[in-house]
């Protein structure tokens, strides 16, 4: 199953490699992690999505706890909770390709953030499969390049992660 | 009002705040400051060993025998890689310890200097904490929480490393009284609603059995567990690394498990309905497959300060995350308050089902022979030394008979490296030992190939006079290795022969020590006699073994517990 799993930890030079070092050293899959500070520049919150049984998310999360430098941990997919991911696309838009592709990003509701006669760069904001589905609906071949962010995540209302 | 030390004289002065007494180490350019600063006070003792791994290795051996943090001292590069297999070897068996490194200045560092390895990156995986110091205002609260994180909780290893334009800064010195930190708060009382779900099991036991670990013997908590065993009546195993948490020749204790335990403690394990682990982490070398793990339903408690280490290999019922030593006094006191007992008739019944197990008497060896048998050196060991002993051994067959054949009654007599399973740990841990316990005898249980791999520490042994008694059980092979060729490779017996052997005893006796060939039954008693009366020296005993010799019983690698190959 899908895990989405919340962090945070001591802003500190090693803290990110202590967590990524665990993963390849126990052998767990990462599929995005994103870092960043906080509010609080002394700590830094960073979201890791993984697929793996419940059984061994436990134990990531176990383990993750286990690492000094992190502060608390908590699996937002146990509760109703919140995801975006950010993607900046830049497609080859040339003649009536360009309407086209313009009318795809207002449904998507993403926005292009730069032209040329050539291309457009489009950022879009959503869940993980949203992005996936604007892949999937323009035409392959006019993908030049794309950038994700990987997953954010925050708990639905009440639930809050703070040290 | 404070004058400004540099960061080598902080380094010292934190060692001292600690009540360091010793510490094991080896000198070079990154420590330079530092050892200046040994060198201009008495406080600290240093220990020159003749190998960084020894150093570690030393380091480990004097925590393990004293439950003290054992604090290792070595310069950057070659000096911290050196020290790598100390460090994961203390890990893989929780071991508190503090190593301290030096490292290239902080304006050289990532430039490829000289000597520079990256000892953070190198280390991160086998310590539970490291620490780059390049701000020397933070050098002694970092210190600090070194020994702090070292001993507290699941105890381990912690590095310092310490960069040598750090260890020359000055700055004003003061040594914190404690350290507060918001990311690390080790537990140590379990959850009382858990513990007396425990209790309610254990009353409900019909074929109720204790499996105890390492946890017990770092934890300090022997007697309890102890106390506990004679006062519920139950069968009681220790895990290799708990062998001493209760006493082994006391009339409930079945024998090591695992895979060269005892058929008993093997076969109660696989059948009881009610399991008590303590501090143990049911590990591949304990309960070998866990999908062969269980012939019948059964109830699982499983107390251990570390939550990761509980439903990681197996399921448990009533998990207790706590220090073993506080769960169980809660557990004995809330047990003490019920007027309840376990069912006696089912016990008894149990019993006489256990000591079926034991009549199989799985450890028989010829004892009458020709050759020497190495299982019989052990048993002579364990008589002349009346089992008070401190006994470390190195990795091999020697080491299963030392497990096997030497009783240990207290905790902190038997130092080995089972995590990691490292040649090489037997002599330098001995040192340690030694130095934690000045009066105490110390023999180290050895094998001709363990002993090659740290065997320059002879001479670290004359300098400062130790008097360890070296029992060599030398078969002429790596041991473990030909039986595991002999069991599952058709007899090919790869590259496990010990080929161009030293002569021992001159060997001991160029390094300033008494060195003895042993090669009759007849001769093992006497020769140990007299080893031990050497009480100022060093005595290397070279046991001319049984080639063929085999560790018995034995559970084969990825299978269950009931399925031992027996004598
Ligand atoms: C550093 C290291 N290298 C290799 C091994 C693999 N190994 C385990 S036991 C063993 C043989 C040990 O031989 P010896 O010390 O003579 O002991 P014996 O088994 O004969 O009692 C080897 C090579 C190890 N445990 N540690």
């Amino acid at each position: 199953m899908r895990h989405i799993i919340s962090l945070l930890m001591e802003n500190e030079a090693g803290a990110l490699s202590r967590v990524a070092g665990l993963f390849s050293a126990r052998g767990y899959n990462i599929e995005s992690l994103t870092v960043a500070p906080t509010e609080d520049p002394t700590l830094s919150r960073m979201t890791l999505v993984t697929v793996d049984s419940d059984d061994v998310v436990e134990q990531i999360t176990k383990q993750l706890n286990k690492l000094i430098e992190v502060v608390k941990v908590v699996d937002l997919s146990d509760g109703v909770h919140i995801e975006r991911e950010l993607m900046l696309v830049k497609v080859r838009a040339v003649d009536k390709e360009r309407e086209e592709i313009k009318r795809m990003v207002d449904i998507f509701r993403g926005r292009i953030i730069d032209v040329t006669d050539k291309s457009y760069t489009i950022e879009l904001t959503g869940t993980g499969s949203k992005l996936d589905a604007f892949l999937d609906t323009i035409e392959r071949s006019t993908i030049l390049e794309t950038v994700r962010t990987g997953a954010s995540g925050i708990g639905r209302g009440e639930r809050i992660l703070k040290a | 009002m404070d004058t400004e030390l540099t960061g080598a004289e902080i380094t010292i002065r934190c060692l001292q705040e600690e009540g360091v007494d010793y510490i094991f180490g080896y000198p070079g350019g990154a420590v330079l400051y530092i050892y200046d600063e040994l060198f201009k006070q008495d406080k600290v003792k240093h220990v020159l060993v003749r190998h960084e791994q020894a150093a570690v290795h030393a380091a480990d051996g004097y925590a393990r025998s004293s439950n003290k943090v054992g604090v290792a001292l070595v310069t950057s590069g070659p000096g911290v890689t050196n020290a790598v297999t100390g460090i994961a070897t203390a890990y893989m068996d929780s071991i508190p310890l503090v190593i301290i490194s030096g490292q290239v200045p902080t304006y050289a560092i990532g430039l490829d200097a000289f000597q520079e390895v990256d000892t953070v990156g190198i280390t991160r995986p086998c310590v539970k904490h490291n620490f780059l110091v390049k701000d020397i205002t933070e050098l002694a609260t970092t210190i600090k929480k070194a020994f702090y994180i070292a001993s507290t909780g699941r105890p381990g290893p912690v590095l310092v490393d310490i960069p040598k334009d750090v260890s020359q800064q000055k700055t004003a010195f003061a040594y914190p009284e404690s350290v507060a930190m918001r990311s690390y708060h080790p537990v140590t009382k379990g959850h009382s609603g858990q513990i007396k779900k425990a209790v309610q099991l254990i009353l409900d036991a019909k074929r109720p059995m204790i499996y105890a670990g390492g946890g017990v013997i770092l934890s300090d908590a022997a007697m309890q567990l102890t106390e506990l065993v004679r006062m519920l009546g139950f069968p009681c195993t220790n895990t290799l690394m708990g062998l001493g948490g209760f006493p082994a020749t006391d009339k409930h204790f079945v024998g090591m498990l695992g895979m060269h335990g005892t058929y008993e403690a093997n076969m109660a394990m696989q059948h009881c309905d009610v399991l008590i682990a303590i501090g143990a982490r049911f590990d591949d070398r304990v309960i070998g497959n866990p999908k062969h793990f269980s012939n019948e339903e059964r109830k699982i408690i499983h107390i251990d300060i570390d939550p990761s280490s509980i439903s990681k290999r197996v399921k448990v019922d009533v998990p207790i995350v706590g220090g073993v030593s506080d769960v169980l006094d809660e557990l004995i006191k809330l047990l003490k308050a019920r007027k309840e007992k376990p069912d006696q008739i089912a016990l008894k019944a149990w019993w006489t089902q256990v000591d079926l197990w034991r009549a199989r008497d799985c450890l028989k060896y010829d004892r009458a022979s020709a050759i020497i048998k190495p299982q019989m050196v052990v048993e002579k060991l364990y008589q002349v030394t009346k089992g008070n002993a401190f006994i470390t051994s190195d990795v091999g067959q020697h080491q299963m008979w030392a497990a096997q054949f030497y009783k240990f009654d207290k905790p902190r007599r038997w130092i080995n490296s089972g995590g990691l399973g490292t040649m090489g740990f037997g002599l330098p841990a001995a040192m340690g030992v030694q130095f934690a316990n000045p009066r105490g005898s110390v023999a180290c249980i050895t094998g001709e190939a363990s002993i090659q791999m740290c065997i320059q520490e002879l001479s670290t042994c004359k300098q400062y006079g130790l008097p360890l008694k070296i029992v060599n059980l030398n078969n002429r092979y790596m041991g473990m290795v030909r039986q595991w060729q002999e069991f599952f490779h058709g007899n090919r017996y790869a590259e496990s022969y010990m080929d161009a052997l030293p002569n021992f005893v001159k060997l001991a006796e160029s390094y300033g020590h008494v060195g003895m060939k042993i090669e009759q039954p007849g001769d093992i008693e006497g020769a140990l006699k007299e080893a031990f009366k050497l009480k100022d020296r060093l005595v290397f005993m070279d046991f001319i073994t049984d080639q063929t010799e085999n560790v018995f019983p034995m559970i084969p690698g990825g299978k269950g517990l009931s399925e031992m190959i027996l004598v």
